[in-house]
């Protein structure tokens, strides 16, 4: 909802005061007794989030509960703040997984090209915004955090096309 | 009647004391009360002019937020400059809370109340001086603010201790002078016997006075500092004036004063032209008290009338409270040079003329035989009405003369003051060869030869 603000031009040369005021305070007075308020009243009440809003990150795990990240090394390849690390490994079978996998929330910029670059729809970023936390080093998420997060991922990213063809 | 009256006692000795104490504690704490309730009113009522909400979350509807604002503010650290002058900085405040607290002391907020031990005007101490009281008490209000801006060694909490001063100087003598048409007709300073002078005229002082409750109204808000004229506190000037340098408790004692003051100012404005606790249309009010002769001077008193002339006067407060409120969120500040011109050229002058004119008329209608307290053709207060038309017109007059920028110029007025002045500036740059121009050789020369 948007308000409309009126610019008003300035009085050129001789104005009346008293009448500017009266009308003023009629203004005032109309708004005082029935006020068009548009506040959220935020912690109850929620602002519905915009379709392309980007968040916090999230992973995706199998259902076995280990992550779908494959370790290819693209999205911290991508990422223009180099914020995601990336220690891959490689186990018996030669199925490749992260052994450090770490975002850094506060260098994040939530381009949302983690996303976009994953080949296996891994990293996601999500319909998240509340992150406060009491240290600086809390804002790095390591890989169970990220598989822990509970919030849906980004409306951008429909799971039924996940390949977005 | 006269039985009724004959068992009317003054109250004497004991039960005097004991029924003042009872009043005083009783007023100072509902007073109290109603300014934590103001600050927050003020809260709600800004943000339902600018279309928010307000504090809502102490307490039902925010209702307990001035409790958890004062108990904020006896928690917060207090912070004196080093520089300050210790004494003065802390008596500041309560110099400035204190005459704001006490001035209530001599309104009447409702109907003499009957009690087993005699009669009680519902008035914490009658004085016969009520009104010079009052005036001598609101003068001192100021001391507070500008001793704080003094003390606290600080520049902009002087300057906003010296406009406090200079304010109040200039909007006391219109204080004063549109009391005085009050005088005339009441020919008392008391407040009870104001309020009874306009009972017994069948109309508020508010009609027959206009002019003079016009600009009493006006210097209220110049004595109380709330915008209009705020200039003792200009935020975007000053940081926040006199009380830049003060904190926690300290702080909020100013704050208090200035709702205190507010509170005072709208009862004195309901006492002294609204009819005080006076409901109108309705004679079983009309009552005044003892008079000299020891005989009770009115309507009998009854505890039942005594609630609804309370509530009466409180309605009327609440009235010119909320048009405080109204003014302040509406109307933005006068710069300094529109203060000093409106308390001086139009107010003074305005009051001055007002009051000759007044008497003048009080004079006439008195002469001719009009009595004030008679209603002609049994609904006619003709005293009042020829007195209200007489300060209708000068109160039209008034208006006219302050309207369409003639004695206060507007920001459009600057405009063309800064169109003259940039003409004039090039003019001067012409004459004297600006320095744009390439000038002749010796160049010393032609500094000591250059005339404007």
């Amino acid at each position: 909802m948007s308000i409309n603000v009126k610019v008003m031009k300035r009085p050129q040369g001789k104005s009346s005061y008293i009448r500017a005021s009266l009308k003023g305070m009629a203004l005032t007075f109309r708004h005082m007794v029935d006020p068009k308020t548009v506040t959220i009243q935020y912690p109850d009440q929620k602002k519905e989030l915009s379709p392309r809003w980007r968040g916090t990150h999230v992973m995706e795990t199998h259902d076995d509960g280990r992550p779908k990240c494959v370790a290819c090394g693209l999205c911290p390849t991508i990422c223009p703040a180099n914020c995601i690390k990336l220690v891959p490994g490689e186990d018996d079978q030669g199925n490749r997984y992260p052994i450090v996998y770490e975002i850094d929330e506060f260098r994040c910029i939530f381009c949302g090209m983690c996303q976009e670059v994953c080949p296996v729809e891994a990293i996601h970023v999500g319909q998240h915004y509340e992150n406060a936390e009491y240290t600086r080093a809390s804002f790095v998420y390591d890989l169970d955090r990220l598989m822990k997060q509970t919030h849906p991922s980004t409306l951008l990213w429909d799971p039924s096309d996940p390949a977005g063809e | 009647m006269q039985a009724a009256t004959e068992g009317l006692r003054e109250l004497t000795g004991t039960s005097f004391l004991l029924i003042s104490a009872v009043k005083v504690i009783l007023v100072f704490t509902v007073v109290m009360v109603v300014v934590a309730m103001l600050t927050l009113l003020e809260r709600k009522v800004s943000a339902w002019m600018q279309d928010r909400l307000g504090p809502n979350r102490v307490g039902p509807g925010g209702l307990l937020q001035p409790a958890a604002d004062g108990l904020k503010n006896i928690l917060k650290e207090e912070t004196n400059p080093a520089e300050a002058h210790g004494v003065f900085f802390t008596l500041a405040p309560m110099l400035s809370i204190i005459p704001a607290l006490v001035t209530f002391a001599v309104i009447p907020f409702a109907s003499p109340l009957p009690t087993p031990w005699g009669v009680t005007g519902m008035i914490v101490a009658d004085l016969p001086v009520g009104i010079l009281f009052l005036l001598a008490f609101s003068s001192l209000g100021v001391y507070g603010i500008v001793i704080a801006g003094w003390a606290s060694f600080n520049k902009y909490a002087l300057l906003g201790g010296l406009r406090a001063g200079a304010q109040m100087i200039s909007y006391e003598i219109a204080l004063g002078l549109s009391l005085m048409s009050v005088f005339f007709v009441t020919g008392n300073v008391g407040l009870p016997e104001v309020v009874y002078a306009q009972q017994s005229m069948n109309l508020w002082f508010a009609l027959p006075f206009a002019v003079s409750f016009f600009f009493f109204w006006i210097s209220c808000f110049a004595e109380t500092n709330r915008l209009p004229f705020d200039l003792p506190e200009a935020e975007s000037e000053l940081v926040t004036g006199y009380h830049t340098e003060y904190s926690s408790m300290k702080f909020s004692m100013f704050f208090i004063a200035e709702y205190a003051h507010v509170l005072t100012v709208s009862a004195l404005m309901a006492t002294l032209f609204l009819g005080g606790w006076d409901i109108p249309g309705w004679g079983g009010d009309d009552m005044l008290g003892f008079g000299a002769d020891g005989r009770w001077i009115g309507a009998d008193p009854a505890w039942w009338k005594t609630i609804l002339t309370f509530g009466a006067f409180a309605l009327k407060t609440f009235f010119f409270i909320m048009v405080f409120m109204l003014v302040r969120w509406t109307v933005p500040r006068f710069r300094y040079d529109q203060v000093m011109d409106l308390g001086w050229k139009i107010m003074l002058p305005a009051a001055l003329a007002a009051v000759v004119i007044t008497a003048a008329t009080v004079l006439a209608l008195d002469s001719a035989g009009v009595e004030m307290t008679r209603l002609y053709w049994g609904f006619v207060p003709l005293y009042g009405l020829a007195l209200t038309a007489v300060n209708l017109v000068m109160l039209a007059i008034v208006l006219w003369v302050m309207d369409r920028g003639r004695t206060l110029a507007g920001t459009g007025a600057l405009d063309e003051k800064r169109a003259a002045a940039r003409a004039l500036a090039r003019r001067r740059a012409e004459l004297r060869q600006s320095p744009v121009r390439p000038r002749p050789a010796p160049a010393p020369a032609a500094h000591t030869q250059r005339v404007v």
